[in-house]
């Protein structure tokens, strides 16, 4: 089942404005654009680590921000699972402590549930410094997702790695997208990717939305 | 070597353990206020809490004699209360406190600048509440720089003089410290025993302040 998401938001940055208005109802939503654009900014107004100046957020049901309504979510009470560009797992916890941090027993998704779907038992017994980049993407999905998060906010986990890593990783959100029923918004610069995996984009530069829709026509169409 | 000296060394370490004890929570809690926290008045925080650092400490100690005397804004309410403040040990324990305070939340306060923010706001985004994140993330993070900055305030209450004789004095058997003790004993001449409690001292301080710079530079690193 799809979940309806509302993104209304004016959010004041440095060198202009990031403005988007937007009614989605996709499982996998893609942004798209250059370095600097308002892609990551987006995800971190969703969280509530940044601050929009007016509009709405709605995730299903859930209303996050309104500036009509004077509602603003606490960060902790969002239900949000993001996933940063640099991970930023716990240095001062292991790999079973970091992905348990947001965890409740009462969680929708179970930690059995998890671990099979990214396949990180084999990492337990390892300490957070000895993973390799993909390792510690899967281990920080996994925190995000045992949250029970009503969306996942993916920045960018593939950039910097190579194919083979790439490949592996597409698998791992295919099943994510294929088998639970979370939205997920999803960072990338790679067209290739944005294909294999999402069912919409939103193309930002300099915070405008230039244009959205399915990735093929979109894509296609953006040289 | 006589009893005296081993009451004065205890003593002393006694009121400074429980000095230190009390000023943690205060000290960390404001430690993470200035590191992390803006709001109006910090600017002045900062410097009331560097005060003691700066003063000469006989006049951190006048201080505390006008506010804890009888006729003291604090000293009326104790009195009322038939607490008796003023050259007792609680006195010792405030003035090592006060002047003990600054050290500690200067340090605690880098370590905690220390700490990525990225960990405390992704903390966030996984349900914590503040004060979650600040018991599991914040202070495991800061640790060894707040472990550093309590010892480091343990090791000058341990030598602290001039506020504690203002508030207490130096009673044999009662307020007497380290310090006020090699202070009292070369006055009257009895040089053994002031040597005595200096080696005690030093012994002590060294202790103090390596395991504090020890526990820093690993911090740093």
């Amino acid at each position: 089942m799809r979940t309806s998401i509302v993104l209304d938001m004016l959010v004041r940055l440095d060198a202009f404005n990031l403005e988007v208005h937007e009614h989605l109802d996709s499982e996998v939503v893609a942004l798209f654009g250059p370095t600097g654009s308002g892609k990551t900014t987006m995800l971190e107004t969703i969280a509530g680590l940044q601050h929009a100046l007016q509009g709405e957020i709605r995730i299903g049901s859930h209303l996050l921000f309104s500036s009509r309504a004077g509602v603003d979510v606490p960060v902790w009470q969002r239900r949000v699972g993001y996933v940063p560009q640099d991970v930023a797992l716990f240095p001062h916890m292991d790999v079973r402590r970091n992905i348990t941090y947001g965890h409740w027993p009462s969680s929708v998704l179970s930690f059995d549930r998890v671990v099979d779907l990214l396949d990180i038992e084999p990492l337990f017994s390892r300490p957070i410094t000895v993973l390799s980049g993909g390792e510690r993407q899967r281990v920080a999905i996994a925190r995000a997702l045992l949250s029970s998060p009503n969306i996942l906010l993916l920045d960018e986990p593939l950039t910097g790695f190579d194919n083979v890593f790439r490949q592996e990783a597409l698998r791992y959100l295919g099943r994510l997208r294929n088998e639970l029923d979370i939205p997920m918004f999803y960072v990338s610069h790679d067209k290739n990717e944005i294909l294999e995996i999402a069912d919409w984009v939103i193309v930002i530069e300099r915070g405008q939305v230039e244009r959205a829709g399915e990735p093929c026509t979109v894509l296609s169409e953006h040289a | 070597m006589p009893v005296e000296i081993w009451q004065i060394s205890w003593f002393t370490i006694l009121v400074a353990s429980l000095a230190t004890l009390i000023m943690m929570p205060f000290g960390i809690a404001v430690a993470w206020l200035l590191a992390r926290w803006t709001f109006p008045g910090k600017t002045a925080l900062e410097t009331f809490v560097s005060l003691p650092l700066v003063l000469p400490p006989v006049a951190t100690g006048l201080i505390l004699l006008r506010l804890l005397a009888r006729r003291g804004p604090v000293g009326r309410l104790l009195d009322n209360a038939g607490i008796e403040f003023l050259f007792t040990w609680k006195a010792v324990v405030l003035a090592m406190a006060v002047l003990g305070f600054p050290l500690l939340v200067r340090t605690a306060r880098a370590g905690f600048e220390q700490v990525n923010q990225r960990y405390e706001l992704v903390a966030q985004t996984l349900g914590a509440s503040r004060l979650r994140v600040f018991f599991t993330v914040s202070l495991p993070l800061a640790s060894r720089a707040v472990v550093a900055g309590i010892l480091l305030a343990f090791s000058r209450s341990l030598g602290e003089f001039g506020a504690t004789v203002m508030v207490a004095g130096s009673i044999p058997g009662g307020t007497r410290t380290l310090a006020s003790g090699i202070y009292n004993y070369v006055e009257i001449g009895q040089d053994t025993n002031a040597n005595s409690l200096l080696i005690i001292s030093i012994i002590l301080a060294f202790g103090a302040v390596w395991l504090s710079n020890h526990i820093a530079r690993s911090a740093n690193h």
